[in-house]
């Protein structure tokens, strides 16, 4: 489902006369709002260190991490850069860095 | 054929959810309230009753269930009382900030500690923010007909609103008085099938109760607060279609009895309004001109309805079932928030009954009379706790 089908009840609302009663939508609310804006901190995967071994996958709060074929990616659209999966790594292959020197 | 039955308040919550074709019953047994979910569980396992019952671990559950029964288009119903009915405050907010018309019946008990079971009304005050619409009941057969109104006024596009009808512990729930029972082809007519616009359906998937960021939160807020400014309305619109099909008229907002023209007004709720009416007659045979509004519809708060009645009124004694610490009694604080440059009028809150003390005929006349005292002394105390051991001497006498 692609971000322009949000809200397909309601199409672009103005304001509270627009919406339905409730907060309704016809996908799940991760599409509206990523929160991955709201991060301080960017967690830098090192590929050549990764053992795909899972552990920040399984220790991620926001299901942001998946262990490809490459090794640990994260989704930065919903990653909020709490560092838990940096503190996990047994490998220290996850570093914590400044968010703002990447936007 | 509509049938008269000698049932408790309990039962008559249980035949209320029955008559209204309930769906879904989740719910966790607390006394008072247990026999309401016995008797429908009873219904339910003979066939009487064609409802899914769903047993829970706790009241919070329970009304978990029942928002997502309500959500998937079910019409849901639970029952619970003071502790239980504490547990359940978070669902109590979710179920009116996504708009779901669960009903509930609340048997108005105490809250520990001192732990007790008695008749109050601050387990369910306590819930007066929660975006519920709160009825409190006079009488068994009130419960009944309350029920069945409740699914009528909440289930409105309008509104979409949960609503608790609530009972006093023991003095109604279990105290037996004849209720009529309808013929179900009759409430049937009243109260159409729950078929809401948005629903849970896996062929249909939609999000329910997502995120709000700032920008959007305060405007889904603000359709819950206009609803609750429709409500007034709505609910007199269906006290009025109620009693042109039941032939039987539950007391809409505020039940006026022998208002007109009077000096001075007490305004009870619950139970003990019917021993209040018959101390009121009492009164105006000796020659007093009081009359006594019931408030049935504590939320939405009939603001406009109190404006209203006390228009030429010196007097106002409210008494309150409950009280609320660092405020006061919770009626007589909101109807001076209605009053407030409206009406020059003394207005004092008797504290009685708490935790089931008995308020009897004697003392209910007391108060009545202290109330009638102030047109010539004015306003000694803008709150007095009544029958206190230390001043029962005065209210027994
Ligand atoms: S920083 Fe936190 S949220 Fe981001 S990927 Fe690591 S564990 Fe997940
Ligand atoms: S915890 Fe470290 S080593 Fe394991 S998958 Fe994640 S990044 Fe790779």
């Amino acid at each position: 489902m692609s971000e322009e089908e949000v809200f397909r009840i309601v199409i672009d609302p103005k304001d509270h006369r627009d919406l339905p009663r409730a907060v309704i939508t016809d996908c799940p609310s991760h599409l509206m709002t990523k929160t991955g804006s709201w991060r301080t901190l960017r967690p830098i995967v090192d590929l050549e260190e990764c053992i795909k071994c899972g552990i920040c996958w399984k220790f991620c709060p926001d299901v942001s991490i998946e262990v490809k074929e490459e090794g640990a990616v994260v989704d930065y659209d919903y990653c909020k850069g709490c560092g838990i999966c940096a503190k996990e790594c047994p490998v220290d292959a996850i570093e914590m860095k400044k968010e703002a020197d990447y936007v | 054929m509509s049938e008269m039955k000698i049932v408790s308040g309990n039962f008559a919550a249980a035949y209320g959810a029955k008559l209204s074709r309930v769906e879904v019953v989740a719910a966790y047994p607390i006394t008072p309230q247990t026999e309401v979910v016995e008797k429908i569980a009873e219904l339910v396992a003979e066939g009487e009753m064609d409802s899914e019952y769903i047993k829970v671990e706790s009241e919070h559950s329970a009304m978990a269930a029942c928002i997502a029964a309500s959500n998937a288009g079910a019409r849901a119903y639970t029952a619970s009382s003071a502790h239980g009915l504490a547990l359940m405050h978070e669902l109590l907010i979710w179920a009116s900030g996504a708009r779901l018309p669960v009903v509930m019946t609340n048997i108005n008990r105490a809250m520990g500690p001192p732990w007790s079971v008695w008749a109050d009304h601050h387990d369910t005050l306590a819930q007066k923010g929660t975006g519920q619409l709160q009825f409190f009941c006079e009488s068994n057969q009130e419960v009944l007909d309350s029920v069945i109104m409740a699914y009528k006024i909440c289930e409105d596009e309008d509104i979409m609103l949960p609503a608790m009808v609530v009972e006093d512990a023991f003095i109604l729930s279990h105290t037996k008085e004849p209720v009529e029972i309808y013929d179900q082809e009759l409430v049937d007519e009243f109260l159409p099938s729950y078929d809401p616009d948005y629903k849970l359906d896996v062929d249909q998937p939609l999000g329910f109760g997502s995120l709000g960021m700032p920008d959007w939160y305060m405007d889904f807020r603000y359709k819950i607060a206009e609803a609750f400014e429709k409500a007034p309305d709505k609910i007199m619109e269906v006290n009025k279609e109620f009693e042109e099909v039941f032939g039987r008229d539950p007391g809409g907002l505020i039940e006026e009895y022998k208002t007109d023209g009077v000096d001075v007004l007490i305004v009870t709720m619950g139970s003990i309004s019917s021993t209040s009416k018959d101390v009121i007659d009492e009164l105006r045979e000796e020659g007093h001109n009081v009359g006594l509004a019931r408030l049935r519809t504590f939320r939405p708060f009939p603001v406009e309805e109190f404006r209203k009645l006390t228009k030429g009124v010196n007097v106002v004694g409210v008494m309150d079932r409950s009280y609320t610490f660092g405020h006061g009694g919770d009626a007589a604080r909101e109807i001076k928030d209605a009053l407030y440059g409206h009406r020059d009028v003394i207005l004092k809150d008797y504290i009685v009954g708490l935790g089931g003390r008995d308020l009897t005929p004697k003392i209910l006349k007391n108060v009545m009379l202290d109330a009638i005292s102030l047109q010539d002394k004015g306003l000694d105390r803008e709150i007095e706790w009544v029958d206190l051991r230390i001043n029962q001497e005065r209210w027994r006498r």
